[in-house]
């Protein structure tokens, strides 16, 4: 109510001094008509002060109601806090600073701030030649890379795989994929090898991106590279990268309100995680290998959810019937992590399929097949669909020792559809 | 609309002769045999338990144990550079709790004290600055969920359906609530008038270990969201999510939430480091790779029923669970399918999912003991719906390792014993 209050006492100021006045005035012995002037002039005060009064209580009331409106907004605001509605705020941004941290000093930042950018800036002045590089490399590098960056084991391969980057495992390396050759003096600089990052001089870091460009026949074996040679190299995928267009290729037509009901006519299963029984301890596929006995079923529209007999219809027709490739094809997923048919297949973990269909067991070139299929191939023996299928059913049960680790295709209608697919494949 | 179980005579009938037939493992005593746990006095509630400070800093209690995180070996050449994931089919909710949140080092989890800890703000910047722990704690901070989910989730499963199981074919993400300060207040107190035009500038990120595992944002995005955090779920990070201080950069893969920051630096264009270039890029089947793919798509799984969750109850009432998330702002809607994605149905959300961080879902339904193929299938603010393993294949071919969003199927047979599967 302070507010209000301060409204009232100009008013009751101005009245008390208009009164004054005009008793002060009156007091004196003027004529009639002075008085009478003096009479109009107090009755005209006290008009003023009338309305001033008026003016003035009506502006106390609005006060009183902005007052009132301001402490009802105060309470809604205190019952939303509790209730907890929403008065968070970002962190609040200042016009100047906060004045925390310190200058960082240039010897700071010489030592921390070493990456090197792709057009070279940040690259230290220094050399080294190939020769040199394959000594360091082979001293602190090969243990895990090889003594030609070809990769030991499950580490890191960092030369070779050329023109592999549209096959089916692409085989992406320094050589073959980096795009820039200030990714690997940054990245060696500041990250190997490994369990002693950042012991490298810079003259053998040049001296081992050297070495490393040479084993992947980007340079010869007399080259040296140096900070003002560096940017003159050619990389092999410099201009094999796209910047993300999802937006544009992915999210325009994936936008669209999605089907809910008979979004498909039928659905099969084509492929399942634990024939493939790489999951570790822990996850789900003891129990479901053992558990399974039964084919999966087939749900479909009409009857959704229904197991239903598979395919049980499909002839063996030879393979000519394209409805039968394609369902080879799609059992055929459950193939491709071992095996490529087609344009271009080459011997994965199994040998490429191409025209295996008449073929002698075990005669892909340069394929290293287990004792099982050598004694088979010396034999002379030839795959047709009764062995293939009996094959495909039970790999281990039909050619003892064989390397191929796969559990067997259950359904015989996935066989023989495999089989029609297989044989759409010419060598 | 919801499906919302209602429990008929019938339905119960049929549990209750399940649980007559010897199905239901564990359940409550059957009909007529007055159950023990309740005639019997119990042990524990006649004995006294353990007293207070027992364990000063607790842990899950010991019959969890299976809870925790796990490592698929065949990967990584080595622990050191590897991964592992969370445990989310065994959680619920949507908080992770720090010590089942996956890790994924490039060079080992390092030890860096408070004290020890420095960060650089350097390159186009009016004054570099050196930043201490302490410091840190006296700017303004906020609290935010967000997700953090490595690129390579689910990547895995791009040429078939391989591991059996919700936390080894979605475990590489997890979910806290963090205190930090944002970057853009750091940038300010080193002055980005020198920097000129932001439109074009970059900043670089790298950590404090062995790997550095540097990464090139653009300065919009550093300017918006990015924190300096310095807390998840209320206590400090733990040493394998980077304690004292790691990045968050909400929606964005993983591996650009550098831990152990140790640097910022204002730069005029990408350092194309190795974590951008060699990794974190997808070839295609042209042998085109694309790059700077940083936002993680909306994507969505059911944690339960799942190969590690099978349904052990037998048929009647059922909770199907899931999480969904997008890396372009909240979850609007979740659909699950039972029948392989023929029909859908829209799921219950827990709760109204925040911004970039994970959501909960439901469907509760009444199991008849029929197969089923169970997906899930999330929506974003930006309408945008979660593809197919089809669609993206047909985008982007088999050749892919990041960015797998896909729908995942989960096949559960009549004994509820489910397993991951690809259908036609
Ligand atoms: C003890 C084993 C080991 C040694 C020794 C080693 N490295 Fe590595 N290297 C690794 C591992 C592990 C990685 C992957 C690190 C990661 O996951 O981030 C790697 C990655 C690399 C890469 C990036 C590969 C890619 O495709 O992205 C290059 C280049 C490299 N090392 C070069 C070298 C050089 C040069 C040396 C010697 C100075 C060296 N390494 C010594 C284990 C080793
Ligand atoms: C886990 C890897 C793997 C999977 C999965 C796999 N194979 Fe094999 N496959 C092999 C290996 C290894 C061999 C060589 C066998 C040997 O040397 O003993 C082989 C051999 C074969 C051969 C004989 C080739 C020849 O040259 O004689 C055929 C045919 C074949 N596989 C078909 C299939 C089909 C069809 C499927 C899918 C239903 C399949 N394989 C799944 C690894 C696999």
């Amino acid at each position: 109510m302070s507010k209000s209050l301060n409204l009232f006492v100009p008013a009751i100021g101005v009245t008390t001094l208009a009164l004054g006045l005009a008793y002060g005035l009156s007091s004196r012995d003027y004529g009639a008509q002075t008085i009478e002037t003096l009479e109009t002039r107090v009755q005209q005060t006290e008009e003023n002060v009338a309305r001033a009064i008026a003016e003035a209580q009506a502006a106390a009331e609005e006060a009183a109601r902005l007052q009132a409106e301001r402490d009802q907004l105060e309470q809604l605001a205190a019952e939303a806090a509790m209730s907890g509605s929403d008065l968070t705020a970002p962190a609040p941004v200042i016009e100047g600073k906060y004045g925390l941290g310190r200058t960082a000093l240039p010897e700071e930042i010489a030592a921390w701030d070493v990456d090197v950018l792709p057009d070279g800036r940040g690259l230290p002045v220094g050399q080294g030649d190939v020769f040199t590089g394959e000594e360091v490399f082979v001293d602190q590098c090969a243990s895990c890379h090889g003594d030609f960056a070809e990769g030991v084991g499950n580490w890191p391969v960092l030369a070779g795989g050329f023109d592999t980057l549209a096959n089916e495992d692409p085989v992406k390396t320094v050589g073959s994929y980096w795009p820039h050759l200030s990714t690997a003096w940054d990245y060696i600089n500041r990250s190997m090898p490994f369990g002693a990052a950042g012991t490298l001089t810079p003259d053998e870091t040049y001296a081992i991106v050297a070495y490393i460009l040479y084993s992947n026949d980007l340079v010869d074996d007399d080259f040296v590279l140096s900070n003002e040679n560096f940017t003159e190299v050619e990389m092999y995928n410099s201009d094999g990268f796209v910047v993300d267009d999802r937006p544009e290729l992915e999210y325009a037509e994936w936008q669209a309100e999605p089907c809910m009901v008979n979004c498909k006519e039928t659905v099969e299963i084509t492929m399942r995680a634990t024939f493939l029984d790489v999951t570790p301890e822990g996850g789900g596929d003891s129990v479901m290998n053992d558990a399974t006995t039964s084919d999966s079923p087939v749900f479909s529209a009409s009857a959704s959810a229904e197991p239903t007999e598979e395919s049980a219809a499909v002839e063996e027709t030879g393979g000519v019937d394209p409805a039968l490739v394609a369902a080879g094809e799609s059992a055929f997923r459950q193939c491709k992590s071992c095996h490529q048919v087609g344009e271009n297949a080459s011997n994965r973990t199994g040998p490429a399929l191409n025209g295996i269909l008449g073929h002698t067991i075990g005669a892909v070139d340069g394929f290293r097949y287990s004792d099982v299929f050598q004694e088979a191939n010396a034999a002379g023996e030839v795959w047709d669909a009764e062995n293939l299928a009996a094959f495909l059913a039970d790999p281990r049960g039909s050619m003892a020792g064989t390397k191929m680790s796969f559990r067997g295709v259950r359904d015989e209608a996935d066989i023989t559809a495999l089989i029609a697919y297989l044989q759409s494949f010419e060598e | 609309m919801d499906e919302i179980f209602k429990p008929s005579r019938r339905s119960f009938l049929r549990g209750s002769a399940a649980i007559a037939a010897g199905t239901v493992a564990g359940g409550a005593a059957a009909q007529g045999t007055p159950d023990p746990l309740i005639t019997e006095l119990q042990d524990w509630a006649s004995y006294t338990g353990v007293g207070v400070d027992e364990t000063p800093y607790g842990l899950p209690i010991r019959f969890e144990s299976d809870v925790v995180r796990r490592n698929v070996e065949w990967l990584t050449a080595s622990p050191i550079s590897s991964i592992n994931f969370t445990p989310i089919h065994a959680l619920d909710g949507t908080i992770t709790p720090q010590g089942c949140a996956f890790e994924r080092h490039h060079s080992g989890a390092i030890e860096l004290t408070k004290e020890d800890y420095r960060l650089m703000i350097n390159g186009l910047v009016d004054e570099p600055l050196v930043f201490t722990y302490a410091d840190l704690e006296r700017l303004p901070r906020e609290n935010h969920v967000y997700f953090c989910e490595c690129a390579a989730n689910t990547g895995m499963e791009w040429a078939g359906a391989q591991l059996n199981g919700a936390q080894f074919t979605h475990g590489m993400i997890h979910n806290m609530e963090y205190t930090g300060v944002p970057l853009r207040t750091l940038l300010n107190e080193a002055g980005l008038e020198a920097a000129g035009d932001l439109s074009d500038k970059w900043v670089y990120v790298e950590g404090a270990d062995a790997s550095s595992n540097g990464r090139s944002i653009p300065m919009e995005k550093a300017l918006d969201d990015v924190l300096v955090a310095f807390k998840a779920n209320g206590e400090a990070l733990r040493m394998e999510h980077g304690y004292p201080v790691r990045l968050v950069v909400p929606g964005w893969e993983g591996n650009m939430w550098v831990k152990w920051l140790r640097r910022v630096q204002v730069t005029d264009m990408a350092v194309e480091s190795r974590e951008e270039t060699s990794k974190y890029t997808d070839v295609y089947e042209n042998g085109i790779a694309r790059k700077w793919t940083w936002v993680m798509d909306a994507k969505s799984v059911i944690t339960s029923p799942s190969p590690q969750m099978p349904i052990t109850h037998g048929q009647g009432p059922l909770v199907i669970s899931g999480l969904a998330w997008s890396g372009h702002g909240q979850i609007t809607r979740v659909d699950v399918s039972k029948d392989g994605g023929i029909t859908w149905e829209t799921a219950r959300l827990g709760k109204q999912g925040d911004t970039k961080a994970l959501t909960r879902f439901y469907l509760d339904i009444n199991w008849d003991g029929s197969p089923m193929l169970l997906q899930s299938r999330a929506i974003d603010e930006t309408g945008y719906v979660q593809p197919t393993k089809d669609q993206l294949r047909e985008k982007r071919g088999e050749n892919a390792v990041y960015h797998n969003n896909c729908i995942q199927t989960w096949f559960v047979n009549e004994e509820g014993i489910a397993e991951n599967v690809e259908v036609s």
